[in-house]
């Protein structure tokens, strides 16, 4: 036999390989919890000790720098209980999750960007409920707007972690300083300043919907955005939950009302071209011409002020900041759309609940808070470790109690339409197909 | 950022696990199939010299133990196609008759789903337009190649520039001419065809979003790919055909164009079969394309990128099913026809 001339030797070599590397896995695995564990900076962790050398698994989204920054917020909490957090991020993470619990392989925590999917893996059985100390961190540091979100059949499922304020128009405070323009704090101040920049011969807005197998979600949020402001919170709820067709009369007002900016060609799209142009330009681009000043408004989340090219001041006097999205009718008072993660358990062992209450603690977000870019609705976040403006922003208008805070639509609704039909038809309806028509189409796709 | 080895040591182990395990089974298998037939054959051979020495007659191989000689041999085989192939198809059309979450029997309301919901049947006549086309566009441009570039100077060169395609993958086309149908609303093109559109004195058009022509746009990456390999086993082909029959054939004096359909084409059959039917199944799978260029947006969906979307992101495993048991049916006839092909040629 030639292909092994020397079977022995590849045996020995491979084997003595796997030998020196299990060795060094023993060697670096046990003993996590340090000296400190009785130390000062400890004593917060008091309630979470006895679980020493356990292990949970974390499973999200989240990936890169921000996962960095994810481990190094529950470092102290590690070292202080010698719990072992095992943190994996994926970016198929709402295709594989589904593939890992139905494959008995489930993370004993996920953190899960949508309500919808907590939902369904709450019917199914997967999830398990909250322990008594984490129901009672939860309902005491998070709003009762959140907390809904989290709670499938009258049981708290998920508990909100990081968010995210939608409701928001980036503009360059410099350019708006320069030609002397008001930021507006109205629907018809914004269209009238939508004119005036027009006028000038530049497009006022832009905006891009392609995000690779996503594409169409930013357009899902206009609309939200939107109809939040011309039917009010009670309109939207029935609408998320199917109590009202999805092409309501109201829906249809709302979709045609984002139209007349979206699909206006005077209006769109600033440093990209015409209407369609917005169906191809990725989301992470859309915004960047308010800096060079090829256009004047972007609509979307706190998190784009990741997307700004390095050196750029995000700040009230800066190069970009946002506004928040005017209301369209007082009536309706001050809608905010927002987003953000829940934290839901596959597993009940003490270890994992001790987990679940820590990320739901003021030590938590705190932490997490210090290492900046972050954002919650919890409210034991103190202001003051929040650094950027933005985010200092984003806290205000999450802790404001006049507010209306209601989730991004598109993530409550079933997958088939959050994120499939509703996505698609946005796609089709800025290319040019009329807003019933696509209605329709999404109403028949909402499963029965 | 640093790459730490110790910080990637859990997945490194499972690397070394896997090589470990590879190596045992294959390496395994190998000695095996070496150790065992040998051992037959020293038997036999003992028995043979047995039996002259004794002078008796030559020991039968008994049928039985053949039988079980090839079950053997077969068993790694069945027992792979079982766990890989036969279970997970059973699965698949069981989950067809559920609902999304798998629970409950809705008997053949997914299937019925399939033909009359309006964006499936655009997905359907996708699939249906690019197994016609790119078989036949495909096969065509092989062909013609292959005949053209036959003992020409340089035919090496001219043959690996079309094959070279079939290198990269189907993503990394897909990539590549993304590109090349890039569209800028201001500023300059960089995309190649707008640039050319430009330079014509034309608009330029965003071309992946107007069906149904951005469908065709996306076979032409799909043909790009797939000329190459056609061209490769046509041109074979051609080489394999026997010197006296052309010979002949320029005796009788015949012109090029008979030479191709009568002499040609008759002698390539099989291997254009081969090709036809190869290509014909590689597309009615094709996904990453689809997935790569448009993710299926703007009409241009096929049965395998909706299937996955399906199962795995709207939480609709029933739908998927069903329309990966279609997939299925829709490859079956070209499969028989293939093996009975296969199998005339062996008789004839």
């Amino acid at each position: 036999m030639a292909v092994f001339t020397r079977p022995r030797q590849a045996f020995v070599i491979a084997g003595a390989l796997g030998l020196a590397l299990s060795a060094t896995a023993c060697g670096t695995g046990d003993d996590k919890k340090s000296d400190k564990a009785g130390s000062a900076e400890c004593a917060a962790y008091e309630k979470y000790q006895g679980n020493d050398g356990k292990k949970v698994s974390i499973y999200a989204s989240i990936r890169d720098a921000e996962a960095d920054l994810l481990e190094r917020s529950w470092s102290q909490f590690t070292d202080c209980t010698g719990i072992e957090i095992a943190y994996e991020g994926s970016g198929e993470f709402e295709a594989q999750l589904p593939v890992r619990v139905d494959g008995g392989n489930a993370p004993d925590i996920a953190f899960v960007p949508q309500p919808g999917l907590v939902k369904r893996f709450a019917d199914a059985g997967k999830l398990k409920s909250l322990g008594a100390d984490t129901k009672a961190m939860a309902e005491q540091n998070m709003p009762a707007d959140w907390l809904k979100y989290g709670t499938v059949n009258g049981t708290l499922y998920g508990v909100p972690l990081g968010a995210n304020v939608k409701s928001f128009v980036w503009y360059s405070p410099k350019t708006f300083k320069e030609k002397g323009w008001e930021v507006p704090t109205s629907w018809d101040q914004l269209i009238a300043l939508s004119d005036k920049i027009a006028a000038s011969g530049m497009k006022p807005w832009c905006a891009g919907v392609e995000s690779g197998d996503a594409t169409g979600w930013p357009a899902t949020d206009w609309i939200e955005d939107v109809l939040l402001r011309t039917a009010g919170a009670e309109v939207y709820d029935q609408w998320t939950t199917h109590a009202i067709p999805f092409n309501d009369p109201r829906v249809v007002e709302a979709v045609d009302r984002a139209g007349t900016i979206l699909k206006n060609e005077k209006y769109v799209n600033g440093g990209f071209g015409g209407v369609k142009s917005i169906t191809t330009t990725a989301f992470q681009e859309a915004g960047l011409p308010v800096v060079n000043g090829k256009c004047a408004m972007h609509r979307q989340a706190s998190f784009y002020a990741n997307q700004f090219p390095e050196g750029t001041k995000v700040a009230e006097d800066g190069d970009a900041f946002a506004f928040y999205f005017p209301a369209i009718d007082a009536a309706k008072g001050k809608p905010v759309l927002g987003a953000g993660e829940f934290v839901v358990a596959y597993a009940d062992r003490p270890e994992v609940q001790a987990v679940q209450t820590y990320l739901a603690s003021a030590e938590y977000v705190n932490s997490r808070a210090k290492l900046g870019n972050w954002v919650t609705a919890n409210n034991k976040l103190d202001i003051a470790n929040v650094a950027s403006p933005i985010d200092k922003l984003s806290v205000q208008i999450l802790q404001d109690k006049s507010g209306t805070f209601r989730f991004d639509g598109s993530d409550l609704m079933p997958a088939a339409v959050g994120a499939g039909t509703f996505w698609k038809g946005m796609v089709d309806w800025i290319n040019g197909k009329d807003t019933a028509t696509v209605l329709q189409g999404i109403e028949s796709s909402w499963p029965k | 950022m640093e790459f730490d080895f110790a910080d990637q040591q859990p997945k490194l182990l499972m690397l070394m696990y896997g090589l470990i395990a590879f190596v045992v089974v294959v390496g395994g298998l190998l000695l095996l199939l070496d150790v065992v037939p040998a051992q037959f054959a020293r038997r036999r051979e003992a028995q043979l010299v047995a039996a002259s020495v004794g002078g008796g007659p030559l020991p039968r191989r008994r049928k039985q133990r053949e039988g079980l000689f090839a079950f053997f041999f077969l068993l790694p085989t069945l027992l792979l196609l079982t766990i890989g192939l036969v279970v997970p198809a059973i699965r698949t059309v069981l989950l067809s008759l559920m609902d999304g979450s798998s629970t409950n029997w809705v008997g053949l309301r997914n299937y019925g789903w399939m033909f009359s919901e309006d964006s499936i049947v655009r997905v359907l006549i996708n699939t249906l337009i690019w197994v016609l086309l790119v078989p036949l566009v495909a096969t065509t441009f092989g062909l013609i190649y292959a005949v053209l570039v036959d003992k020409v100077r340089f035919e090496a060169v001219a043959k690996s520039l079309v094959f070279l395609p079939m290198a990269i993958s189907f993503v990394g086309a897909s990539i590549i001419w993304k590109f090349v149908y890039a569209f800028r609303g201001v500023g300059d093109q960089i995309g190649l065809l707008n640039q050319i559109v430009v330079s014509l004195g034309g608009e330029p058009k965003q071309w992946l979003l107007n069906s149904p022509l951005n469908t065709l746009l996306l076979i032409v990456i799909m043909v790009w790919i797939q000329a190459g390999f056609a061209m490769v086993i046509l041109s074979a082909a051609i080489k394999a055909i026997p010197g006296d029959i052309v010979e002949a054939a320029r005796l009788d004096g015949v012109s090029p164009w008979q030479m191709f359909w009568r002499i040609t084409m008759p002698s390539i059959r099989p291997a254009l079969i081969v090709v036809v039917v190869t290509i014909s199944i590689a597309t009615l799978k094709v996904f990453d394309i689809v997935r790569t260029a448009t993710n299926g947006n703007y009409d241009t969906s096929v049965i395998a990128t909706d299937m996955y979307n399906q199962a795995f992101r709207y939480g609709q495993s029933g739908r998927g099913s069903a329309l990966a048991v279609f997939l299925f049916i829709l490859v079956i006839p070209i499969v028989i026809y293939q093996v009975r092909n296969l199998r005339q040629q062996r008789e004839g």
